[in-house]
């Protein structure tokens, strides 16, 4: 399944309901995916931290939970890194507009932490689409 | 999305007049999940009268941003009764999370039961 013999990373796409039932389905194939090339228990932490906030953000946030929207989700593991790219069908939304959620007067916000996760534990985020698309990397040191 | 069944999620024992809770789950995740948690946990202050709350997270070896949002909620509702919640046995992955969000600051954190216990 999850090899790369061949040396060629291995490669997934897929189109998912907004149901949080799925992302669970499609966070366990990437675990397994990242288990099958070796990366450390720490590394895997770090990936499905920010694939979890990215995809709970585009089925929750962006699609509201619409069962007639979907979530494209690719991905690609490396034996050196890990690239996504997460669609919602939503409006989109401004980073910028985000508050830092480490500020005193937002630290008792019940969220808004996301982002920042995401940003913590993949060496680089970018937005596209208006916010509607994600795009992550994370290179093994 | 599908229905879960309800089913307990949290071991709740009372040591002294602290409520001594562990979570049941490896991981705690989905909205549903979570919101059901944070009922559960709501439920010791609001229904139960709890004052003192010990947190022990040796069984959690993840948990996403919507269940730290669950614990800033039952902080406050502990705090608005003057009471204290601790958390303690935080994996250090966990532990981590706590500190680039800063709420190791806002949460009472320590590394043993025990430790935690003496501090109620």
């Amino acid at each position: 399944m999850h090899t790369t013999t061949n040396g060629k990373p291995v490669a997934r796409d897929h189109v998912i309901p907004s149901d949080l039932s799925e992302a669970r389905r499609l966070q366990g194939e990437i675990e397994e995916a990242l288990h099958a090339v070796h990366y450390n228990d720490q590394e895997i932490f770090a990936i499905k931290m920010a694939v979890e906030e990215a995809l709970v953000n585009a089925i929750k946030h962006g699609n509201q939970m619409d069962p007639d929207k979907t979530v494209t989700v690719s991905y690609k593991v490396h034996s050196d890194r890990f690239d996504v790219s997460i669609t919602d069908q939503g409006p989109g939304f401004d980073p910028s507009d985000v508050p830092d959620p480490t500020a005193p007067e937002n630290l008792e916000r019940p969220c808004g932490r996301g982002l920042l996760l995401m940003r913590y534990y993949m060496t680089d985020v970018t937005f596209a689409d208006r916010g509607s698309t994600i795009a992550m990397f994370k290179i093994r040191k | 999305m599908t229905q879960q069944p309800r089913r307990q999620r949290l071991e709740v024992e009372d040591v002294g007049d602290v409520a001594v809770v562990n979570f049941i789950d490896k991981k705690i995740l989905d909205e549903q999940n979570i919101q059901m948690i944070g009922d559960d946990l709501f439920r010791l202050v609001d229904e139960l009268g709890r004052r003192k709350i010990l947190l022990n997270f040796k069984k959690v070896e993840f948990l996403s941003s919507a269940a730290l949002g669950k614990l800033i909620t039952l902080n406050r509702k502990v705090q608005a009764v003057r009471g204290k919640l601790i958390l303690c046995s935080i994996t250090a992955e966990i532990r981590e999370v706590f500190q680039i969000t800063k709420l190791d600051k806002l949460f009472t954190i320590h590394a043993e039961e025990q430790a935690a216990m003496q501090a109620f």
